[in-house]
Parts: C-alpha cells; structure tokens; sequence
C-alpha cells in the first residue's frame, strides 16, 4: 500500500494546492512542501527498514501492489518496488522538495496551478519508476508529459513555448514508438503462450527471433534514448532546460532524464537480453559520441543555462555507456551516475535559477568576478562544478570510474574517447567558475549571498555528493540483487553467443 | 411484423414520433424551453427501449432493416450524442434571433436517419436513412440563416452531398444488375457466383458506394466540404455532423463490409488503405496551416477518420471493437470540444479565432480545464478516453501486422499533437490585452460539459463496462 500512497499523496496534494491557493499562495507553498516532506520520509523509512536484510533475500520485489483493472486485456494496476527502483524514488522526492523550495520566490503567477503540475509531474515519474505492468507503466509514461509541457509553457523563459513544444513532440512521437512496441510484445506473448499480458515478470523471456526482437526492442529503445537523451535524438534537452523554469530544470535533468536510463535497465536489458546485445556496439559508439560532444558542446555556450543543459548530454552519455557495456563495474558506476548526477545537476540549476533571479540574465558575459561580492554563493558553485567535471571525492567521479574501468574490460577504444569527454569537462567547468565567478567585478554587482532557503537546499546536495564520493556503498548494496539479475542474463547471453560461434 | 419486431423497433419509431409530435406542439404552444424539454424526454424514453429492444434481438424487422445488439450500441451512442447536442444547442439558440422551436425537430430527424443507417441491411434502407439525415442536415446547416457563412454552409453541404448521394445511387444500381439484389446478407454469396461481365460491374459499383460513404466520413479526398461547413454551421450541428452523422455511417459501412466479405477483394481494401493513408496525413497537415477553432476541429475529425479507418482495414478480431470504441470515445470529446466553441459564442460571432481563447484558463478555469481535457483526448493522453481509443487501434493494428498503417499512424498523430497543443498553448497564455467578451455563462451547457468532461475521464480510467457491452454486440 505504501507504493500507492507514494503516488495518492502528490496527486492529493497537487489538488489540494490549487484549491488553496485562491486564498494564500504561502499555504500551497507549505502544502507542496508538505507533501514532497512527507513521502521522502516514508520512501527513508522504507529504505531503512529494508536495508539491509530484505534486500539481499532474492526476491524479485520488496513490495508490490496488484489490483485488477481491465481483466480480460490482461491489464493491472501492478506496482512494485526493488533496489533500482527505491533509489529512483528516494533521489524523486528528494528533488521534489528541491524543486519546490526553489521556485519559492521565484514563480509569482498562477501558484496554485504551478504546484498542481508540478506535483503531478513527480506522481507521473514515481509511477514511471514502480509500474510493473507495460499498460500502467506507459500510462505513467504519457501522463508526466503534460505536467512538464505546462510548467515550461507557461512559466519558462523567453523561447518557452518553442522549447515545450519541441520536448512535447519528441517524447510523444518516441512514446508512441513504444507502443507499437509494446502491443506487439503483448502479441508476440499471446502467439507463443495463449496468454494476454502486460505483466513485466511474464514477459520476461518471451522467446521471438532476433530481428523481430531488434525491431520490437528499438521501439522501447528509442523512447529511452529520447528521454536519456542520446545524441542525435537530443536536441530537444538544451532548449527544454534552458526555457524551463528553475524547477522544471532540476526535474528534467534530475529525473526525467533518468526515467530514460531507468527503462534501458528495467526493460530493454531483461526483455530483449538478445537483440540489447547485439546492438550494444552501436550505442556504446553513440554513447562516447554524446560524451565528447555533450562536453564540447557545453564549452562552447555562453548562456550559463544552456551550458549546464549539455553537460547533461554528456553525463548521460557515461550512463547509456555503462549501461550498455554490461558488466558489474559498468552497471554499478551507471547506477551512481545516475543519482550524483541527478543531485550536482539539480544542484547546478538551482544556484544558475538563483542568480537569474538576482541578475536578470543567464548571459556569462553579463557576469564575472561574483566571487567578490557573493562568496558563499559562489564557493557552492564551485563545489557542484567540481563535482560535475569528476572531482574525485564526490559522487560524479565515483560513477564514471566505474564506467571507466567497466569499460576497459570491454573495449579500450571506447574507454579512451569516455576519458576524452572527462577532460573535456574540466575545460568547461573551468569556464563555468572563471566566466562568472572569477576575475574582477566589471559589471559591479551588489548581491545577496545565500539566503536561507538556498543554504537549506545547498547543504544536504553537497552532503549526499560526498557521501556518494566517499562511502558509496549502502547505494550499491541497495542495487545489487537488480544488478545480480541483470548480469545473469549478460551471462546467459554471453554464454549463448560463445555457443553460436563454435 | 410480429410483435416482436415492433419492440425491436421501438426505438426507432419513438425517434420518429417524437419530431411528429413536437411539430404538433408548436403549432399549439411555441415555447423553446418546452420544446427542449420534449426533445429530451423522447430521446430519453428512445434510449428507455433499448433494454426491451435488446430483450428481443437479433431482429430482421422486414428485410430493410435488422436490429441485432450492434444496432442497438450505436442506437445508444445516436440517441446520447443527439441529446448532449439539443442540450448545447439550448443556449445557443437563445442568443439568435431565429425560430428555435424547430431546430429540435430537424435534430431528431437527423438522429433518425444516422439510427436507420446504422440498423440497415439493404440498399433501400441505405439510401432512406442517408437521405433522411442529409434532408435534415441541410436546414440544420443553414440554421442562423442571417449569417451569410452559414447559407454558404448549407448550399456547400447541400450539393456535394446531393452529388454524392448520385454516386451512391448508381453504384447501387451497379451492384443490383450484376447481382439481382439488394440485401446485404444475399449479396455476398450472389457477388461470389458472379462471373462474365456483370463482375466488370461489381468493382465500379463498389467503388461508388465507397465514394458515397467516405463523403458522408469526410475522408480524404472526399473532405472538402468539411472546413467550410463546419466553420458555417452552428458549432452544436457541427458536433452532429462530426458524430452522430459519421457514427451512423460507419456503423453501416463496419456491417456492409463484413456481410459483404469484401475482405477477399483486394482492389476494395487497397482503396480503403489509401484513403485511410491520406485522411490520417491530409487531415492532420491541413490543420497545422489553420488558425480557426473549428477549421482545425474539422480537419482534426478528417485524421481521426483515418485512425479509425486504421482498425477498420486491420480487420483482425479486435476491429469491430476498437472502432466501435474508439467512435465512442471521439463523440465524447468531439461534442465537448464543439460544446467549449457553443458555450463561448456569442449572438455575433463565433468563439472561433485562436483569440478568443487566449489566456482563457485565467479568466474561464473550467471551461479551459474542459477544453484542454478534450484536445488532450483528441491527442491520445492518458486518463482521457482518446488515449483508450488510440491504444486499441494501435493494438487492432499490431494484431494482424499493419505496421506500415501503424507507423503512418504514429507519424501524424504526433503532428496532430502539433497544432492541438497550439490550442492549448493559447488557452494557457496569459493576457496583457483586453480580454475577449466573455458570454453570459450558460448553465444548461455547462451542465452538458461537465457530464461530458467525468464521462471522458470514466473511460479513459475505467473503460471495462463499456468494452463488456461493445463485447457483447459484436456481430457475428
């Protein structure tokens, strides 16, 4: 029931904002903020409790709820929650009470309907993340959708509604993708079994031939890879990030970027083990491509915004690589990835969304020499740039070594052009902090320093950054039994392919 | 007739009654608000017989008509969808200064012929339910007839249909000299015994009919009449002509292919697969170069067609329920998106221009609420009922391996999402400008579109009851 909860609890309050905030917009502040509290508590607690006795027992869910809903199509309302998904619900909430502290002063107009969207998108994802029914699960998927679409067309920047429109077509065409593939899933299991599903737990292990699994597998392949996002299906993120408000930002790069790797682990491996494998050079190419160009790229803007937007693209790239590489090292530095990046990401646009606010511009050469008269500002600043181009110590390093090591086992070509893409980095993370923070004050800002709204944000962002760069173990403990499955099935695999060739 | 077939057909004679009766109320006592009233409760008692109707089915009520469960669903969605439209049309009325009393009896007229069509198993009935429908629909069209867009409505409608009606007629007559009958169920095996020339004439024959009915659909490239008429006409007739009118007609065109088998003729389904092709394209790329509400509604319902048409030609077993469904969900949302448009009108002009719906979530919230929830079901959305009936024609599709049709499908609608999110965008925009006149709010619409908006999200959470009864009127 707790699963169902997770979700009642955002839609409940989502309602109950908007409601309220005819009368006090502060009240539906404290409603949102409530509510995001509430279930990153409840997910803690669960964690805790379950940490870590019930999660090295090898069951295949911690929790689960199944409720029927269309009987006859094989359809249920199924939830259910393991060690991958836990994590991605915990790191939801966590950005959720992130997302609403930060658009606290920043968003004026429209409160209620601001925190309506904005709690639904996080129900949309919580529910993208625990469905285990292929209906429910792209039910979830569509749903987030249109939350987003609102909170960046309405409350964006300049070039908004290009930007939502422009995310809204790329994810709905790649969605509808899905679905193909996911009906002829569903047909391919009843022609073999005589059975209609959804159920992820059946459907694993649906035998078909390989080149219907490789197309059937690219339709899901491509949604994730939109979402992920991987080059060249990315050009929809720079302008997504930058025209969001500083809430929707941290949402998109923090989660809904994920949702696109959570689905490459949860789905496209264990369903298609077969043709994942034999596509796995072409997106592990696709993959260190997004690296060097996401951080290339990245180097090259002058919008701050913008330039956090491909850093995106190249931390991404790490996770498609790692999750395509396929063993241990690969999928646990993947996994880290995917949290440090959500949180120094996150982090990076709530401080890029706080100077806006101050400044009024996104521009870099607009800025410079900030250090002098926002200090503390500017040294959190430091930190998460640091931690974005890989500082040992904090979480991003963590992540990538593994896909590094992970990598090298597999390919050093590839592991040579990933470390291309981690210099890259420093360059512009580098330019991130001289551009803007560094230098004299030409431009003679006066400006506030942290306020304490932001230091409540800030502290706990760079905390879990450390704890992840200095004892990231708890995290990969909570993963393994996923990952053990996982790479049974690389191994079952392996082994088959070994067989082919003799 | 047996008794029986008198219950059999009692929904369709108290459709019938019910116009002859409120012609002889007016002549008594004309008062709009009775007339509606009226109107109503015959429809009301019409969707009553049903039940007793269904007792009694299969029927074959003199051989032009037979009432089997799958007439008696789409009986249901007639009578349903008429009802929503006299109760949104109320309002609008009541700003014109035109004779109200009557645009009810045209209504229920119209309802007939779209019922007769969808019970129809011969030419003949064909041919009366159509033009029953059409007869009324031209009047409809031309209703506020002050309006100069309004007569061009109806004398556009009034042609092409009546062309197309000849088409229909002398493929008919085509059909009836090769095979020497005009019954559906004899048809089929008589077209298969047909040989020498007379099969020359089948595929001519077919071919017109297949011109008449993709006229009344609106398919392309039988579509242009439908931006201009749907512009002209009163937006509650436009909801008619977008449902109940198609509705009927493709409930016939789902019977007369399946007692036909035209399956088994190639050159028949490679002309449907065309036409869905280029309804689905056509439909959803004219709408991006419109900036007019109904226009884009219009050619919006032109893509939706296709879709449909996508589960139609699929044929495996899921065709007949997901078009049957799909249809249900389109009246939903078609009528409440034309409901929006009537409620917003005003006695000079229109709500039609993208302006009028700027920034109208911050001044209307509801109304704005209700119309984002039809363009997003028109889109395919969850928890809306489009999102339902695009899920089973892409299923139906994926059943029996269409995947050329699924792909084109998928392609369209997504810039379908294009311009529907154009509406959206500007019902959300904020204003700095004057607010646009905002009508007297009108509470029997209203009323109307709330139902409307709960029965959307019913199916599009909870579609399993109506796929029971769908289930359970399958034909055959």
């Amino acid at each position: 029931m707790i699963l169902v909860w997770f979700i009642a609890i955002l839609l409940a309050a989502g309602i109950l904002c908007w409601v309220v905030a005819r009368w006090s917009a502060a009240a539906c502040r404290w409603i949102a903020l409530a509510a995001t509290v509430a279930d990153f508590a409840l997910s803690l607690v669960f964690w805790i409790r379950c940490y870590p006795v019930n999660l090295l027992q090898q069951r295949d869910w911690l929790r689960q709820v199944n409720w029927t809903w269309f009987p006859e199509a094989g359809i249920h309302f199924h939830l259910a929650i393991d060690g991958l998904s836990l994590l991605l619900v915990v790191l939801t909430f966590f950005l959720g009470i992130v997302s609403v502290l930060a658009s606290w002063n920043e968003i004026r107009v429209g409160v209620g309907f601001f925190h309506l969207n904005l709690l639904w998108v996080l129900a949309g994802i919580t529910g993208v993340f625990l469905a285990v029914d292929l209906f429910l699960f792209y039910f979830a998927w569509e749903l987030m959708l249109i939350p987003m679409y609102f909170l960046i067309a309405i409350w964006g920047h300049e070039r908004r509604v290009y930007a939502a429109v422009k995310f809204f077509l790329f994810t709905q065409l790649s969605g509808l993708l899905m679905l193909v593939s996911i009906l002829a899933l569903y047909f391919i299991h009843h022609s073999a079994t005589g059975v209609y599903t959804f159920e992820y737990s059946e459907l694993i292990g649906t035998s078909m031939p390989l080149h219907v699994a490789i197309w059937v597998m690219l339709g899901f392949f491509i949604a994730f890879a939109v979402k992920l996002p991987m080059v060249p299906v990315h050009t929809w993120l720079p302008d997504a990030h930058t025209e969001a408000p500083t809430a929707g930002s941290v949402i998109l790069a923090g989660l809904l970027l994920k949702t696109g790797a959570y689905g490459l682990l949860r789905f496209v491996l264990p369903l298609f083990p077969a043709a994942a494998h034999w596509f796995s050079p072409i997106a592990t190419i696709l993959a260190a491509i997004g690296i060097i160009y996401g951080a290339v790229l990245a180097f090259g803007q002058t919008d701050l915004k913008r330039l956090v937007a491909y850093t995106s693209v190249s931390h991404l790239g790490f996770v498609l690589l790692g999750i395509f590489v396929w063993n241990k090292l690969a999928l646990e530095g993947a996994l880290i990835t995917i949290v440090a990046h959500g949180i120094s990401t996150g982090a990076l646009f709530v401080l890029v969304g706080a100077l806006q606010d101050r400044i009024h511009t996104r521009e870099m050469d607009r800025m410079g020499g900030l250090w002098q008269t926002i200090p503390r500002f500017s040294g959190a600043a430091m930190f998460f740039a640091m931690a974005s181009i890989g500082l040992p110590g904090l979480g991003d390093f963590v992540g990538e070594f593994l896909i590094l090591l992970g990598t090298y086992k597999v390919s050093v070509g590839l592991t040579v052009a990933a470390s291309i893409g981690v210099l890259a980095s420093t360059l512009y993370g580098l330019k991130f902090i001289q551009r803007a923070f560094h230098g004299s004050n030409v431009h003679h800002w006066e400006l506030h320093d942290l306020f304490a709204r932001e230091v409540v944000i800030i502290a706990p962002m760079i905390a879990i950054l450390l704890w992840l760069g200095l004892f990231p173990q708890p995290v990969l403990n909570t993963f393994a039994p996923t990952m053990n499955k996982l790479q049974q099935t690389a191994a079952q695999q392996y082994q088959a392919v070994d067989r082919g060739q003799q | 007739m047996s008794g029986a077939g008198l219950v059999a057909i009692l929904p369709l004679l108290l459709l019938a009654g019910t116009p002859v009766a409120l012609m002889l109320i007016i002549t008594v006592h004309r008062s709009h608000r009775s007339a509606l009233a009226w109107t109503l409760l015959g429809l009301a008692a019409s969707f009553a017989s049903l039940r007793s109707a269904s007792g009694v089915a299969p029927q074959q009520v003199t051989p032009l008509l037979v009432v089997d469960q799958y007439a008696l669903v789409y009986f249901g969605m007639i009578i349903a969808a008429t009802a929503a439209v006299a109760g949104l049309a109320y309002g609008y009325l009541e700003q014109h200064a035109v004779e109200k009393e009557e645009f009810y009896i045209l209504l229920l007229t119209a309802a007939l012929g779209a019922a007769v069509l969808a019970a129809s198993s011969h030419f003949v009935s064909f041919f009366l339910g159509l033009e029953i429908l059409s007869i009324s629909l031209y009047a409809l069209n031309a209703y506020i007839y002050p309006r100069k867009t309004a007569l061009e409505a109806g004398i556009k409608y009034l042609v092409l249909a009546a062309a197309s009606a000849a088409f229909l007629l002398f493929g008919m007559a085509l059909i009836y000299a090769a095979v020497g009958t005009m019954e559906f169920s004899r048809m089929a095996s008589l077209m298969m015994e047909t040989a020498g020339p007379n099969r020359t004439l089948l595929l001519p024959g077919l071919a017109m009919i297949i011109t008449g009915m993709a006229f009344k659909l609106a398919l392309v490239p039988f579509h242009m009449w439908t931006p201009d008429v749907y512009q002209g006409a009163p937006p509650p007739v436009a909801a008619f002509i977008a449902t109940v009118s198609k509705g009927g007609m493709f409930a016939l065109l789902l019977r007369y292919f399946y007692r036909l088998e035209l399956h088994n003729y190639a050159p028949v389904v490679v002309i449907f697969t065309i036409i869905a092709i280029a309804s689905m394209l056509g439909g959803n790329l004219l709408a991006l170069l419109q900036s007019n509400v109904k226009r884009i509604l219009a050619y919006s319902s032109i893509a939706h067609m296709g879709y449909v048409l996508v589960a139609f030609i699929a044929s495996g077993v899921l065709a007949v329920e997901a078009v049957t469904f799909y249809l249900v969900a389109y009246f939903v949302t078609i009528i409440g998106a034309f409901g929006v448009v009537t409620v917003l009108s005003h006695s000079e002009e229109d709500a039609e221009s993208l302006e009028a719906y700027r920034g109208l979530f911050w001044r209307r919230p509801a109304l704005a609420g209700v119309m984002t929830a039809m363009l997003l079901s028109l889109t395919g959305i969850p928890v809306t009922a489009g999102f339902i009936g695009k899920f089973y024609v892409v299923a139906a599709g994926a059943a029996s391996s269409a995947w050329a049709l699924i792909i084109i499908l998928v392609v369209s609608s997504v810039i379908g999402a294009f311009y529907y999110l154009r509406v959206i965008f500007a019902l959300y925009a904020d204003t700095t400008q004057e607010p646009a006149e905002v009508p007297p709010r009108v509470a029997f619409g209203s009323s109307v579109l709330v139902v409307l908006t709960l029965l959307l999200i019913w199916l599009g959470v909870y579609p399993a009851p109506l796929l029971h009864v769908i289930r359970a009127a399958l034909p055959g």
